[in-house]
């Protein structure tokens, strides 16, 4: 019944899920324009009042997303953290292929569908 | 005469259609494919004077955080707002339920089929609820044609619940409205996919010959469809295609005599965006 490792692909699980929580705790936080406003005025004093871990900070403040799907967080929950801090869901997926943006554009079918 | 199923409908419901229609896109080249293929329906489902919608579809972290994470969840509201879902509240006017219909078909489901849902007296709809109304119907600056039941399924936190489970909730789900006295005509629409993966180096995945072996499944064998896992869905369409199980529940919903009538397919950036429609006689 389990599920199997998918090459370059996450699988969000319980497991990552409970690995994820504060992080994903943070990003949920993020559907009210009034705490979108206190993450951009201090991020920091926002990433302490949830408890992020040292390591967990390191990761939002890099935009390391690649990095946040591995701590947990997900795909969902990242479209806020990537709205706030202006990074769209292509942009964050060139970074996770690690490619730039407009060689990720290159390869779509229209890549005006945005 | 009781309530009954005249449509189903499975379609996709990518957040990007949302922002273009918000913006006035939908005319422009990009789009254009997309909203051609949605005129014929619009007009078909007006000519079908559908008084509900029940809109499977699953949140995405606008009203359910992983605190608490319901597997299937059901509205039982008489009005749905608008969620802000990280991004700003859409400029769309609330959504009307059918606290009553809601109210019965919560009963059956438990009682009769056992079905034992999340039950919901206030959400707010999001993209997922949201973009196949936008594609589905015109509202006014009041409200909708039609009254709404959301029923929201978790495919984003595993273990989800299997596409055989989704199956016969939709199988459930017929039995319950048509016993439900007063003369609704209900449309269900089963919403998400079709092929995508948002994460990994595999961003970007996308299977078209995947989709259209699933459009034809999903019209000619829905119980093959139902035996896949969501191993295999994600293995050959990526791991955000498992949202596809939510179709089931709406093909589930239809008689084995229903009718295709519409198919669209359109994969322009990073998701196969399905549609077919199904229409009772």
């Amino acid at each position: 019944m389990g599920l199997t490792p998918i090459a370059d692909t996450s699988i969000f699980d319980l497991r990552a899920s409970r690995r994820g929580y504060r992080l994903n705790r943070m990003c949920g936080s993020l559907c009210s324009p009034a705490n979108r406003e206190d993450f951009k005025r201090d991020e920091e004093a926002y990433m302490n009042h949830f408890s992020l871990s040292e390591s967990e900070k390191r990761l939002i403040r890099c935009r390391d997303f690649a990095g946040m799907i591995a701590a947990g967080m997900n795909i969902y929950f990242m479209l806020k953290i990537g709205s706030v801090t202006g990074n769209s869901l292509y942009r964050m997926g060139a970074q996770m292929r690690g490619e730039r943006y407009e060689d990720f554009l290159a390869t779509r079918n229209f890549k005006d569908a945005v | 005469m009781p309530s009954r199923i005249v449509a189903g409908l499975g379609l996709s419901h990518v957040p990007s259609v949302g922002v273009a229609y918000d913006r006035g896109k939908m005319q422009t080249p990009a789009w254009k494919p997309l909203a051609d293929a949605y005129v014929p329906v619009r007009e078909w489902l007006a000519r079908l004077k559908p008084d509900v919608a029940i809109v499977v579809y699953n949140d995405h972290g606008a009203d359910f955080m992983f605190d608490q994470y319901p597997t299937f969840a059901l509205g039982a509201a008489d009005r749905y707002g608008i969620a802000d879902e990280g991004f700003g509240t859409r400029p769309l006017p609330e959504v009307r339920g059918d606290a009553e219909f809601s109210a019965h078909l919560c009963e059956t489901l438990i009682y009769e089929h056992e079905f034992d849902l999340t039950v919901c007296q206030e959400l707010a709809v999001e993209h997922g609820f949201l973009v196949p109304m936008n594609l589905c119907f015109e509202h006014g600056k009041d409200g909708w044609p039609v009254a709404a039941v959301p029923l929201q399924v978790n495919v984003i936190q595993h273990p989800l619940p299997t596409a055989r489970r989704c199956y016969k909730l939709g199988q459930a789900l017929r039995k319950s409205i048509s016993t439900y006295p007063r003369d609704l005509r209900v449309v269900i629409l089963g919403t998400g996919g079709m092929s995508h993966q948002l994460q990994g180096k595999r961003f970007g995945f996308m299977n078209e010959s995947f989709d259209q072996m699933f459009l034809d499944q999903i019209e000619a064998d829905p119980d093959r469809l139902a035996s896949l896992t969501h191993q295999q869905i994600m293995e050959q369409a990526g791991a955000e295609a498992v949202e596809l199980i939510m179709w089931l529940v709406m093909r589930g919903a239809l008689s084995p005599q229903a009718r295709r009538v519409h198919r669209h397919y359109y994969a322009p950036m990073t998701t196969g965006m399905g549609l077919i429609t199904f229409q009772e006689d």
